[in-house]
């Protein structure tokens, strides 16, 4: 068995959301430095503020202004950073009830050490030097021994309130296919195309995905299939490829899938050094390699007469 | 004649339950790889084929394997064709269950095949869970899992229900417990060790790893003929709370209570509970919210803080409680399951075997 194949893999998107009134109050206020909360029927403050009553599920709208001074009402001390978080030094995570509030908001704390962080202690908000309307408008929270800030009374209308957000995420992997598309891949590389046979119904599948889905058993047994093959369906495909790799693709062009010689099962690639409008169900293709990549570029018409429907029609 | 008698609810039991070894890696196999042997695994226990099961769910999550609709590739190890009645909750497979359960009920399937997997080693376990939070006050702060579980950790401590050596025994009860699980991926002696987020270290906290759990429900008398003594779900509910951290009581979990109420766990006293705790912290809030007291075995199996992959180590926790009625090791079991930051949401279920 060759060894595992791994590569990274980073998937990465700007999250774009849009803002509820009370959100985008919220947020907008963070752009101000002013803190709104939501109040409830039954008079409690929510720091962050919700659009609908956790206890009642009522829908909630009454705005209010907090105070930027508060009091930790639980913290953890993290002395590795990750990428991502508040601040690149170590800090405390903290819930903080800020004054005026009911309910704790988390943050960051910026303090020294873990001893000189305890619940109870007095902090205040450090505003972002510059602010787009994101809980990250609050840079952190620092210590604070002073008299509580008084709230500015702000009602929530703001003259250019948000609308949404962009909020990016980024997680890296280390992609592993395991072993069976592992073992295609590594045949690839060598210019050769094997897919794994069902030790139930004697299938071929290519690529092979370690098991049957028919049977629900694990296939082992490699078998070399192709190279040649006939289109079985296609389509053709008019908008230009997105992805720098596949730039040199002029359109329009083909998209088939291929029932590799001795495979139950169709694949699917691109068909070249034909017409588009001359591609058909039944013609017979063999793989292009270009030279050091791992797979085929694209598969070409062999010249041969077409393939019979009833030799592939089971495939289709 | 019209009767005003209530239907009979469907007697609906656990009558197998399989489990890989967890590991912190399994990159030699693809996910579909990695489960197939439990899924043969719980079909060898009841002699059934896939053509017998009346219905399947499956529990796993995108963001672990990085990749959209990523259970539809696990489908291959079920035998999904010809077409089968099949679900899938993007969940711990706990609540696969539950849907599993619901579906038995009204008679629409005899038997269910439920299974769930989850493979943590490709990325970052710590950032990947962070995009299950509030995605526009909390999530882009980048809190990772321990640091919420530490919040919750060190409320418990503010309260004075725990402090830092009654965790570390939690962690070395689980540790020890696990010796004789042959699945667990942490075992033995651990170390407290070193802070991860402070108040929480090393040893309060699951391994991350990769694996997968597959269990068989059957109703009424088809539960006897597949197995000798059948797990019988005596009752399954599950509750959330509000997603705003600081509007919960963290060192409370009403929720579990709720779940637990509904699901009948007060009326009679169990002698095994298998609680879904990744953090030690956590179990010491679960004992308070179930009532449990000091004669219940809890965690027998070492539980999440000897094995806890992602959206399987719930479902295994009703597996590993059924599998002691199987063996006769226990008569009335509790088993809960958790999702969710700071224990969020929570699915008990009470299950019982036959009088002996
Ligand atoms: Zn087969």
């Amino acid at each position: 068995m060759p060894d595992v194949l791994k590569a990274p893999l980073v998937v990465e998107f700007p999250f774009t959301r849009s803002l509820g009134p009370v959100q985008s109050a919220f947020l907008t206020g963070l752009r101000e430095r002013v803190v709104l909360g939501v109040k409830t029927a039954d008079g409690r403050t929510l720091v962050p503020p919700v659009e609908y009553d956790p206890a009642t599920a009522e829908e909630i709208r009454d705005l209010v202004e907090v105070a930027p001074t508060g009091t930790v009402t639980t913290w953890a001390w993290n002395h590795e950073p990750r990428r991502g978080q508040p601040l690149g030094t170590p800090f405390a995570w903290v819930l903080v009830r800020l004054d005026g509030a009911d309910t704790a908001l988390l943050h960051a704390l910026d303090a020294p050490g873990a001893d000189s962080v305890h619940t109870g202690m007095r902090v205040r908000i450090r505003w972002a030097a510059e602010r787009t309307g994101a809980i990250t408008d609050i840079a952190c929270f620092e210590p604070y021994d002073g008299e509580p800030h008084r709230p500015g009374g702000h009602t929530g209308e703001f003259e250019d309130p948000l609308t949404g957000i962009v909020a990016p995420a980024r997680l890296d992997y280390t992609y592993s296919p395991g072993r069976a598309q592992s073992a295609y891949i590594d045949a690839l590389s060598a210019q050769r195309t094997v897919g794994e046979r069902c030790p139930s119904c004697r299938k071929v599948y290519v690529p092979p995905r370690g098991a049957c889905p028919t049977c629900g058993v694990a296939t082992k047994e490699q078998v070399e299939v192709g190279p040649r093959g006939t289109v079985t369906t296609f389509c053709i495909v008019n908008i230009k490829a997105a992805h720098t790799a596949n730039l040199d693709i002029e359109v329009p062009y083909v998209y088939a899938h291929i029932a590799l010689d001795g495979a139950d099962l169709a694949l699917h690639a691109r068909i070249g050094g034909i017409p588009y409008d001359q591609v058909r169900m039944g013609l017979r293709v063999e793989p292009v390699w270009t030279e050091g990549a791992r797979y085929p570029g694209y598969y070409r018409p062999t010249g041969e007469p077409d393939a019979d429907y009833e030799t592939y029609k089971e495939l289709l | 004649m019209t009767s005003e008698e209530a239907p009979a609810v469907r007697e609906i039991a656990v009558v197998a339950f399989a489990q890989t070894d967890h590991r912190r890696s399994t990159e030699e196999s693809s996910e579909v790889e990695m489960l197939m042997p439990v899924l043969h695994e719980v079909l060898a226990q009841t002699g059934l084929k896939t053509a017998d099961i009346g219905f399947t769910c499956s529990g796993s999550s995108d963001y672990l394997a990085g990749r959209a609709f990523s259970f539809t590739l696990a489908l291959d190890g079920v035998g999904a064709w010809p077409p089968i009645s099949e679900s899938h909750v993007e969940m711990d497979g706990a609540w696969a269950l539950y849907e599993a359960w619901t579906k038995l009920l009204t008679g629409d399937a005899d038997t269910a095949l439920v299974y769930s997997y989850g493979k943590s080693s490709p990325g970052s376990l710590r950032d990947v869970l962070t995009r299950q939070l509030d995605p526009y006050y909390v999530a882009p702060l980048w809190p990772d899992s321990i640091a919420l579980a530490a919040l919750q950790a060190q409320a418990l401590i503010d309260a004075g229900h725990t402090d830092e050596p009654a965790l570390a025994a939690v962690g070395a009860r689980s540790r020890a417990d696990a010796t004789a699980n042959p699945h667990a991926q942490l075992k033995g002696q651990i170390p407290h060790g070193d802070h991860v987020v402070r108040p929480l270290r090393t040893g309060d906290c699951p391994p991350v790893g990769d694996g997968a759990a597959a269990v068989i429900l059957a109703a009424g008398e088809r539960a006897r003929d597949l197995c000798a003594r059948p797990a019988w779900i005596r009752g399954i509910d599950h509750r959330i709370e509000a997603h705003g951290l600081g509007v919960r009581d963290l060192t409370d979990s009403p929720s579990t209570r709720l779940a637990a109420e509904k699901a009948g766990a007060f009326e009679q006293p169990v002698d095994t509970a298998e609680l879904h705790a990744p953090f030690t912290a956590q179990e010491v809030i679960l004992r308070r919210a179930l009532r449990l007291g000091d004669d219940v075995r809890v965690n027998p199996s070492g539980g999440a803080l000897a094995a806890n992959p992602v959206m399987a180590a719930g479902l295994i926790r009703i597996g590993e409680a059924a599998a002691r009625i199987h063996r006769g090791d226990s008569d009335r079991a509790l088993a809960h399951a958790t999702s969710g930051p700071c224990l969020q949401q929570n699915l008990v279920a009470v299950l019982e075997g036959d009088p002996r």
